[in-house]
């Protein structure tokens, strides 16, 4: 009994942790901030999630203590990785951080500069 | 929806009243039972039947999870391939979704879709700009799953 928990525990965690080491290659090979950031942002989230299940049924089997925390642990991953990844592309396009030469199209560019024409107009404004 | 749970509710603590004994059993079939008078009485509610909406959102997870898998197998496979000839770049897509937590919800499922980040919502919450890895092969297929995350959005919110 207790050996397969350890077993099985193992492998879950030994795969998180192998998903985690693929994501921080990635975070090494990709070229640009916002290449990085998909790499980054879903990788991790599961290999978190793999080692934090492997942890859960670690203690489930072998001494039979559900931890809820885990769970929430495990929501609360999931529901705020993509809003982080989100916000730091955004902030990197705001800053004018620049995609790499092989970027096909950018549809996003024409919205910004006519966003920045009015924010400039309306700032004359108030002055 | 709320008050169909509520009602429901309380038709269980009535049932567990009537039987005079209070325990989760009783609860459970009372509450079957409460399932079972609202699904009759449904066409006097204005929403839909709520074990429907239940279901729509148990599907939308289960969505959830498979995409995130696929994508992580996807970045995975991307980063071990050993010559990167990717062409990422930023497209937008023009969606139907107009509350706040419905967007919100969209574009969470479209950051941990395969190959898929947004980068910006517009300010009159119409269009999402999305940074895709690879875009030349994945845009129509993205478009694609895109259409079915509204859909069962949709299905939820509806």
């Amino acid at each position: 009994m207790n050996e397969s928990a350890e077993v099985v525990a193992g492998a879950f965690i030994f795969i998180g942790t192998l998903i985690c080491l693929i994501s921080s290659v990635g975070l090494v090979r990709l070229p640009d901030v916002y290449t990085r950031s998909h790499a980054a942002s879903k990788s991790s989230t599961l290999g978190v999630l793999a080692i934090l299940i492997g942890t859960q049924l670690y203690f489930l089997i072998s001494e039979g203590y559900f931890s809820i925390r885990l769970i929430l642990g495990i929501i609360f991953v999931f529901l705020t990785a993509p809003v982080a990844a989100h916000v730091i592309c955004r902030a990197a396009y705001r800053a004018n951080v620049p995609l790499t030469e092989t970027s096909a199209e950018d549809e996003l560019k024409d919205y910004f500069e006519s966003n920045k024409q009015e924010l400039s107009k309306t700032e004359m404004k108030n002055e | 929806m709320a008050f169909q749970i509520l009602l429901n509710f309380l038709l269980a603590f009535l049932w567990m009243i009537f039987e005079s004994s209070f325990s989760i059993n009783t609860f459970l079939i009372g509450y079957l039972l409460g399932l079972l008078i609202l699904l009759i009485m449904r066409r006097f509610f204005n929403s839909r039947f709520y074990l429907w909406r239940v279901i729509a959102i148990v599907k939308l997870l289960l969505i959830f999870i498979k995409e995130l898998f696929l994508s992580n197998l996807a970045v995975l496979k991307l980063v071990l391939r050993p010559k990167l000839n990717i062409r990422p770049g930023i497209f937008a897509l023009q969606t139907k979704l107009e509350s706040g937590w419905e967007i919100t919800l969209l574009a969470n499922l479209i950051t941990l879709t395969p190959g898929t980040l947004v980068v910006k919502l517009s300010d009159d919450n119409q269009t999402l700009y999305i940074h895709a890895i690879d875009i030349q092969e994945v845009e129509d297929a993205i478009e694609g799953i895109k259409n079915s995350f509204e859909k069962a959005i949709l299905e939820v919110s509806r």
